[in-house]
């Protein structure tokens, strides 16, 4: 007779798998909680910062040096026609960035997957490696160019120097490397047979890529459009450089003019101003953040 | 419509896809292009439907040239493999795409792709999206939207590849019967070689970019001009030996270590003109067991050893090795043999091909 050995059951070392998983679970929300904690403390200072008289630590203080002192003092500013002013104008370059990044993209883009021409792979090699020279180092020289488009007659007068549209022109220019490559690389991914049937069904080229293939790449132009416009809206080295004035500023250049070298700065006001900048992003991404996920995950889904 | 394709040729940076094709389309017929991948096929195609520019020669419509013909003015529709459908747009809105761009009235359009939607079987679909079909459907709308510009020559891109066998076997005769319906001029590209037999009026076999063979399906199959049609149409292939025709007494004979076989005279005469080596072709269902009750005449059988057994289902596939030489067998099946077992065969030498070693050409047909 042979005895068939009963291995007595095995009890896992540690933790049944239940209560690991869910140790491993609270791991993770501890480790992000602890490292978006410092982001938290400095927009909580920000919100508390805007509605006191000043702050000590995130503590607000009133003029006696008691705990209180809550002001609409910081908000003032919302009656100044200044700020609006800086307002538009920033949303004057970010649209137009938006737009003038959206259709040279989307057309670059679609050629240089699409077509032979003499100069594509140079081009191609050409604007990656600009890409890799930072704005700073070109600012001179957009200067003079700046200036000599300011002396057109006619339309010099929106696109030169300390103008918005020559602002708009600098940061498409800076823009366009990154919107040509990623629009490109979401043509690449279309199948060329669509592309075939739609000329067969009678289409001239260009509607082809207006009809057929940039219904294609809707989430990459939403993608870039999206980061475009936040780029537009917070751009600061390039305007801040091609303008002088109050009148052209934008949102980060004003803000930046409230801080002064000569007289005492009201941070609370900074604050305020900061806050007031972020509303519209705020609720920006309120509208789109279930596309921004879809972007994010899938790459190509999304609408 | 009659199409004419004369010394066509297609090649990138040295690299040639299609060399000096020479072909006549009857107007009505439908044609397959038929070869392994990558052997020019869909090249030429595209070069008919106007994508691909070629580097030489000539693409005539009814006798006019139509190399500088953009695609759209050229009035041809074409099904994709991938179906190539529009998947921001409904079905309506893919089938009514080529009319809306000729600007056709609202009115017209509607009725022009309710009846095309209608004949594919699809006409209640029409505002369902792309993405809500299963394949067999986007493929009927593909060729819906080909058709319903009414073109004059219609091309196929493997439009089946992508469907499951039993699909594949209705949508073939459908679209043969459509094709035949309307007496539309058809090239249809395809590897499978049963579709092309069985759809084509003429099979044009192409390999590495060249012509091998342009005839009608049953021509192929029972008198290839060359080694390489021979090879490559029928399924399981021909089998080849390498053998020396004897002349003796008045007898053919075809011999080689492991082959001694009579020939009849009107297949081995012209082989026998040639002095040498000559490949001997014959289909694997051409050769059989020998059946005890009707014995085969003299100098027709060969012993064998079975080394595989396919059950094909109604048939068996056996792999036989004679004397060292491989070669399929097709037997109808219930025969009893088994791996290792020595058999005799029987061949059907009146079936035989010949082809030179040197020029890859038929003695008997080219």
């Amino acid at each position: 007779m042979t005895t068939t050995e009963i291995a007595p059951p095995i009890r896992p070392v540690g933790p049944l798998p239940k209560t690991r998983e869910k140790m491993g679970r609270r791991f993770a929300y501890g480790f992000l909680i602890l490292s978006i904690v410092p982001i938290l403390i400095g927009y909580s200072w920000l919100v508390i910062a805007t509605f006191s008289f000043r702050t000590e630590g995130l503590l607000p203080r009133n003029a006696e040096g008691g705990i209180g002192g809550f002001t609409l003092r910081n908000w003032d500013f919302v009656t100044d026609a200044a700020i609006w002013n800086a307002m538009l104008n920033s949303l004057l370059i970010a649209v137009a960035m938006v737009i003038g990044v959206g259709v040279a993209s989307a057309a670059g883009g679609y050629a240089l997957s699409r077509f032979k021409f003499a100069g594509r792979k140079a081009f191609l090699t050409g604007t990656l490696v600009l890409h890799a020279f930072k704005a700073e180092m070109l600012l001179i020289a957009i200067f003079f160019v700046l200036r000599s488009l300011g002396d057109i007659p006619i339309i010099g007068g929106f696109i030169g120097f300390n103008t918005v549209g020559g602002v708009a022109l600098v940061m498409i220019a800076l823009e366009l490397p990154l919107g040509i490559w990623l629009m490109k690389g979401f043509f690449d991914n279309l199948p060329w047979d669509m592309e075939r049937a739609a000329l067969i069904d009678g289409a001239s080229r260009f509607r082809v890529w207006w009809q057929i293939m940039l219904p294609q790449v809707r989430p990459g132009l939403a993608a870039l459009s999206l980061f475009t416009f936040i780029a537009g809206w917070n751009a600061y080295l390039v305007p801040f450089t091609f303008t002088v004035g109050s009148k052209v500023a934008n949102m980060p250049v004003f803000l930046n003019q409230l801080i002064s070298d000569t007289a005492p700065t009201n941070w609370n006001q900074v604050a305020a101003v900061g806050m007031f900048q972020m509303v519209p992003l705020i609720i920006f991404f309120i509208f789109t953040q279930e596309l921004l996920l879809n972007i994010y995950a899938g790459g190509s889904k999304g609408t | 419509m009659r199409v004419e394709l004369d010394n066509l040729s297609k090649s990138w940076d040295g690299v040639v896809g299609a060399d000096r094709i020479t072909l006549d389309i009857a107007d009505g017929d439908l044609v397959a292009f038929l070869g392994p991948s990558g052997c020019g096929k869909t090249t030429t195609l595209l070069m008919v439907a106007g994508i691909y520019k070629p580097t030489g020669g000539t693409i005539s419509f009814d006798g006019r040239v139509v190399n500088e013909v953009a695609p759209k003015d050229r009035g041809i529709g074409m099904v994709f493999q991938s179906y190539a459908l529009y998947p921001h747009m409904t079905v309506f809105g893919n089938i009514s795409y080529p009319l809306r761009i000729q600007k056709v009235n609202k009115g017209e359009i509607r009725e022009r792709v309710q009846r095309v939607a209608d004949m594919m079987g699809i006409g209640d679909l029409l505002d369902r999206n792309i993405a809500q079909l299963s394949g067999g459907q986007q493929q009927r709308v593909s060729l819906g939207r080909a058709l319903v510009k009414e073109p004059q020559l219609l091309l196929f891109d493997e439009p089946l590849s992508n469907l499951d066998a039993r699909l594949r076997l209705s949508m073939r005769g459908e679209i043969k019967r459509l094709q035949d319906g309307l007496g539309i001029t058809s090239i249809y590209v395809t590897h499978d070689q049963v579709e092309a037999m069985t759809m084509a009026d003429k099979i044009a076999v192409m390999s590495k970019g060249v012509l091998q063979a342009y005839d009608v399906p049953e021509d192929l199959y029972d008198r290839p001009k060359t080694l390489f049609v021979a090879g490559f149409v029928g399924n399981p292939p021909m089998n080849f030996f390498d053998v020396e025709i004897m002349r003796t007494d008045g007898d053919f004979r075809a011999k080689s270590g492991a082959i001694d076989l009579v020939l009849p005279a009107d297949r081995a005469e012209k082989a026998a003109a040639a002095k040498g080596k000559v490949i001997m072709g014959i289909r694997p269902e051409d050769v059989d067991l020998v059946d005890d009750s009707a014995p085969a005449g003299e100098g027709l059988t060969l012993t064998g050893e079975i080394t595989v057994v396919e059950p094909l289902g109604r048939e068996d596939l056996l792999g036989v090795g004679i004397n060292g030489v491989d070669m399929h067998v097709l037997v109808d099946k219930a025969r009893g043999v088994r791996v290792g077992d020595s058999v005799d065969f029987v061949f059907n030498t009146s079936r035989v091909q010949f082809f030179d070693p040197e020029t890859e050409l038929s003695f008997l047909w080219a």
